[in-house]
């Protein structure tokens, strides 16, 4: 395990935000792997997913499991620490240290559904603000999978002097129509938790644990594949020989499934998964270019971009990403796609896929 | 240049220095890689194989997975100043589409092929009636992936016919250069430089 710097900065000026409204005191959490050198030119910035933070490859100060990507990140491995120095930032609108709804705003009280409406775009000016104040000018890379993706995308597009590569894997430059679907039913369980309170529910004796549980499961459904969930679980009982004729987790998929949804809610807000979905489901960076993504990528010529995709990945699809190297050929952008075979579908970022180690080394 | 296949080592000695390329079936990215490192290349990559995409981004190379007879559809007229097709036509649904989309996306166009008027494939043929297997078509018919075998003669028709004129030829037998007399008979392959009419 890497010893990692745990780090947090309180930003110079207020942050505009994509709604119109400014966020003031922001805060951005962040660690940092490896060593800045004195050109300050090997800073590498690793975006996280949906439900990652900053502990990227430390463990988890709630959990106690090791970072999310330890596997890809550290001395010799494919995003290397002795060459790198490697920075992950808690996302803002998040729980883990950076400005969210669970902070105090102005009359000390936490934020909230007071809290303003985020996008990945403010995500990222976040991080960019992050980077000035660390003295980085230009990025040697930014890479991120999933949310993480997205967040490099609009990096590369809105701020195309900050970063001499990007990584974006198992992405898209849009949410589709099923993926804010599926993000509904999530933030409709929750709002559907008596314990939400409105989202006032900070101090409170109950937390609306129940439906952030049921969000969690919802969307964990959609990070698998069938063919994975077939592999590991089939339709094998849990601890016992016979149908129960009710409604205990009778299968190994249910009670997986449970497992994996309270577990989450020992370690997020459940108004953090509201806001974050919600900026998720807002992105689409085409229509941020006037509805041209080609246009988007239109002073990122001098940014080399490579794209992968898993081949068993029904949540952001080898034709969404597809989208995005026809877009960055259109701008002559010098771009590498490849759609790697995994079973383990959306998740398949996160695990052990070999074919993925050898294209991130060599691409960095 | 010296590792090179013998055709891609033609290729690369006759495209211009800093020209902006694009490599169809371009595997793990040797010829890229040359023109890059030697000629100042802007080279692109189109190959099917994940694997060989991964080897090519590897060596940091910007290539993308993809079929060529679907994906050339999707680069912008003009993109390149050279498009390079080697040892891929043969295996194309449709190569005259293949050669058109070439032309379309790069101003002139390198193409390599296996010649299958060669004597040895004649004489295969020939005398024992069977398919012929050698070092450039080295897969039994069945399992093979070039499912349109040309010949130089073939070629010069098809070209001729889609309005795309011939700049220079070269051919090879047993890796080395030849005439090009009686090419069609004597070349065991084939390279073309070809550009719009």
């Amino acid at each position: 395990m890497n010893t990692a710097a745990t780090n947090s900065v309180n930003l110079p000026g207020p942050l505009p935000l994509d709604s119109g409204r400014e966020l003031a005191g922001v805060e951005v959490a962040y660690e940092t792997y490896g060593a800045l050198n004195a050109a300050r030119d090997n800073a590498v910035l690793v975006h996280h997913a949906l439900t990652g933070d900053q502990h990227l490859a430390s463990a988890h100060p709630v959990t106690g499991k090791p970072g999310w990507w330890e596997r890809m990140v550290g001395p010799g491995k494919p995003i290397d620490t002795d060459r790198f120095f490697v920075i992950c930032p808690n996302v803002i609108g998040s729980c883990m240290g950076s400005t969210g709804p669970a902070s105090p705003a102005d009359d000390g009280a936490p934020y909230g559904m007071r809290f303003p409406v985020i996008t990945i775009r403010d995500m990222v000016r976040a991080q960019v603000a992050l980077l000035d104040v660390l003295g980085i000018d230009r990025l040697h890379a930014s890479v991120g999978g999933s949310m993480g993706g997205m967040q490099a995308l609009s990096l590369a597009a809105n701020w195309p002097g900050r970063t001499g590569r990007v990584l974006a894997i198992a992405t898209t430059a849009r949410h589709s129509a099923q993926n804010i679907a599926f993000h509904e039913v999530g933030r409709q369980a929750i709002m559907a938790d008596p314990a939400w309170q409105g989202g006032n529910y900070y101090g409170s004796d109950s937390k609306p644990e129940k439906g952030l549980a049921v969000a969690r499961m919802a969307a964990h459904i959609t990070y698998l594949s069938e063919a994975g969930l077939t592999d590991k679980f089939g339709r094998e009982l849990q601890d016992r020989d016979a149908k129960s004729f009710g409604f205990d987790a009778d299968f190994q998929v249910e009670s997986y499934l449970r497992h994996q949804g309270i577990s989450f809610t020992d370690r997020f807000d459940a108004n953090s998964y509201l806001y974050i979905t919600r900026a998720m489901d807002y992105f689409d960076l085409a229509d941020e270019a006037g509805g041209s993504l080609a246009q988007a990528f239109a002073g990122a010529e001098g940014t080399r971009f490579c794209l992968v995709s898993f081949d068993t990945d029904w949540l952001y699809t080898t034709s969404d990403m597809r989208a995005v190297v026809h877009a960055l050929n259109a701008v002559a952008a010098p771009v590498s796609f490849v759609e790697l075979s995994a079973p383990y579908g959306h998740d398949s970022f996160l695990l052990d896929v070999p074919e993925l180690d050898r294209v991130v080394e060599g691409f960095l | 240049m010296s590792t090179l296949r013998p055709d891609l080592a033609k290729i690369a000695r006759h495209v211009p220095d800093g020209a902006r390329v694009l490599d169809v079936g371009c595997g793990p990215g040797d010829l890229m890689e040359v023109l890059r490192d030697s000629k100042g290349c802007d080279a692109r990559g189109l190959e099917i194989d994940p694997a060989q995409v991964a080897a090519a981004v590897g060596k940091g190379l910007s290539v993308v997975q993809g079929d060529a007879a679907r994906d050339l559809a999707d680069y912008p007229d003009g993109a390149f100043d050279v498009a390079i097709l080697s040892q891929t036509l043969q295996t194309a649904e449709r190569p005259d589409l293949l050669l058109q989309q070439l032309l379309r996306v790069g101003r002139q166009a390198f193409v390599s092929f296996p010649n299958f008027a060669y004597w040895r494939m004649r004489a295969a043929l020939l005398f024992k009636g069977r398919m012929p297997v050698t070092r450039h078509l080295p897969v039994s018919w069945y399992e093979t992936q070039n499912i349109h075998h040309v010949t130089v003669d073939d070629f010069r028709e098809l070209v001729a016919m889609l309005g795309i004129r011939i700049d220079d030829a070269w051919y090879f037998t047993r890796e080395r250069e030849i005439g090009g007399a009686q090419a069609n008979f004597r070349a065991e392959h084939a390279v073309f430089r070809l550009s719009a009419k």
